[in-house]
């Protein structure tokens, strides 16, 4: 139990998979610009993430590896991952009607956000096990979440200020970010 | 009317230039860029991509059905990153190590998948050719110039030569992620700067 509390601290606060792996960067600067987007996109990314995870892991693990056939993994996991979202919006259109409103156009787009084929990369390269997998992504999405919402909160304060022309919008975001990201950076003497 | 090839090839190179006209692909840019030569290995690997399935995909626009397209082209795309990632892993195995997981990762990069959405699924394939060629080369060169930028003034080197001499005390906080963050921002503020003064 222990090991597992330590590897969701890990991958949520000194792996952060935003501030720190640098992966799932345009879907961070892309729906931060409100509170309300940026909570769906996290949303999303959490339901898909341990889904995506869980299942590379078997596809790896029971089909790939054994028949020796792993430099097929980039097309596999990506057409897994498309598929999954696919499934997902189906699933999610006529059981949950509500939480699929919510998501709206966030789900198509975590198709190429490459936070979820990233994590799923990271997870196989680790050599994780299943239930590690399974805490390692629902982790790397919390992570995901929490970048995403507290940057939200700054982003839709940095609209009121004045920003020389042309540093407005995503360049000023972007070293807003930077300065999250030095944030996070404190957490490295932790592990 | 068609516009002229060196016309799409040009393009890429400043009035379309990827990170910073289109703002996507955003992950590679900061991720490999603590040196120059990461850079330019990850932007010359994403040209590879850019071209091969620009062309291919503008070969098979009129067999492709318009409502699986985007399924189509991820796989085209990813046929072409697995070929790359053999390649790297063949003939530069340092670099290869070095990029790591950024090197599957070319499948979900936007840019690849936009120019493929946008482009090469209209066009014939010369003017395909020719802007696959020239949004990569103008990544490439964004990769490099953040590249150089943080590795001259977080390390004090060059392409591995020291440039400011042993007294240089280097930033190190911009090779690490903070800076990357924060030095694209600057870079982007300063083509945003030059383009409106033109």
């Amino acid at each position: 139990m222990e090991t597992y509390i330590l590897l969701a601290i890990t991958c949520i606060f000194i792996n952060n998979i935003v501030l720190t792996q640098y992966l799932g960067i345009c879907p961070f600067m892309g729906t931060s610009k409100a509170m309300e987007t940026a909570v769906g996109m996290s949303m999303a990314v959490l339901f898909v993430l341990v889904m995506a995870g869980s299942v590379t892991w078997m596809v790896e693990h029971w089909l790939l590896a054994p028949m020796g056939i792993t430099f097929l993994r980039t097309i596999a996991f990506i057409l897994i991952i498309a598929s999954l979202v696919q499934f997902v919006e189906m699933f999610l259109k006529k059981s949950a009607p509500g939480l699929y409103a919510g998501l709206g156009i966030f789900l198509p787009l975590i198709t190429t956000n490459c936070a979820v084929m990233g994590a799923c990369l990271l997870a196989i390269s680790a050599e994780y096990t299943f239930m590690e997998t399974l805490v390692a992504s629902t982790a790397y999405a919390l992570g995901f979440g929490l970048a995403l919402t507290l940057f939200a909160g700054i982003r839709e304060r940095l609209f009121k200020v004045r920003v020389p022309g042309p540093f407005r919008d995503t360049a000023i975001g972007l070293v807003a970010a930077g300065v999250v990201s030095l944030s996070f950076f404190a957490f490295k003497g932790m592990g | 009317m068609p516009r002229p090839l060196h016309k799409e090839f040009l393009k890429g190179l400043w009035e379309e230039i990827p990170p910073f006209r289109l703002v996507l692909g955003l992950c590679p840019v900061l991720a490999v860029t603590m040196t120059v030569e990461n850079g330019i290995g990850m932007g010359l690997a994403t040209t590879f991509v850019l071209v091969c399935s620009n062309v291919l995909i503008s070969i098979l626009r009129n067999q492709i059905p318009p409502k699986v397209r985007i399924a189509c082209y991820i796989l085209v795309i990813a046929t072409f990153v697995t070929i790359v990632d053999m390649l790297m892993q063949a003939f530069t195995y340092p670099l290869y190590q070095k990029l790591g997981i950024f090197i599957p990762l070319i499948v979900v990069n936007c840019v690849v998948l936009g120019r493929a959405e946008a482009f090469a699924s209209k066009n014939s394939v010369l003017p395909s050719l020719a802007d696959g060629l020239g949004i990569g080369i103008g990544f490439t060169l964004s990769l490099a110039a953040l590249g150089a930028l943080r590795e001259a003034f977080g390390n004090g080197t060059l392409l591995g030569h020291s440039i400011f001499g042993p007294g240089y005390q280097p930033l190190t906080f911009l090779v690490e992620a903070p800076g990357a963050f924060i030095g694209l921002g600057i870079l982007l503020g300063l083509m945003n700067l030059i383009s409106q003064r033109r």
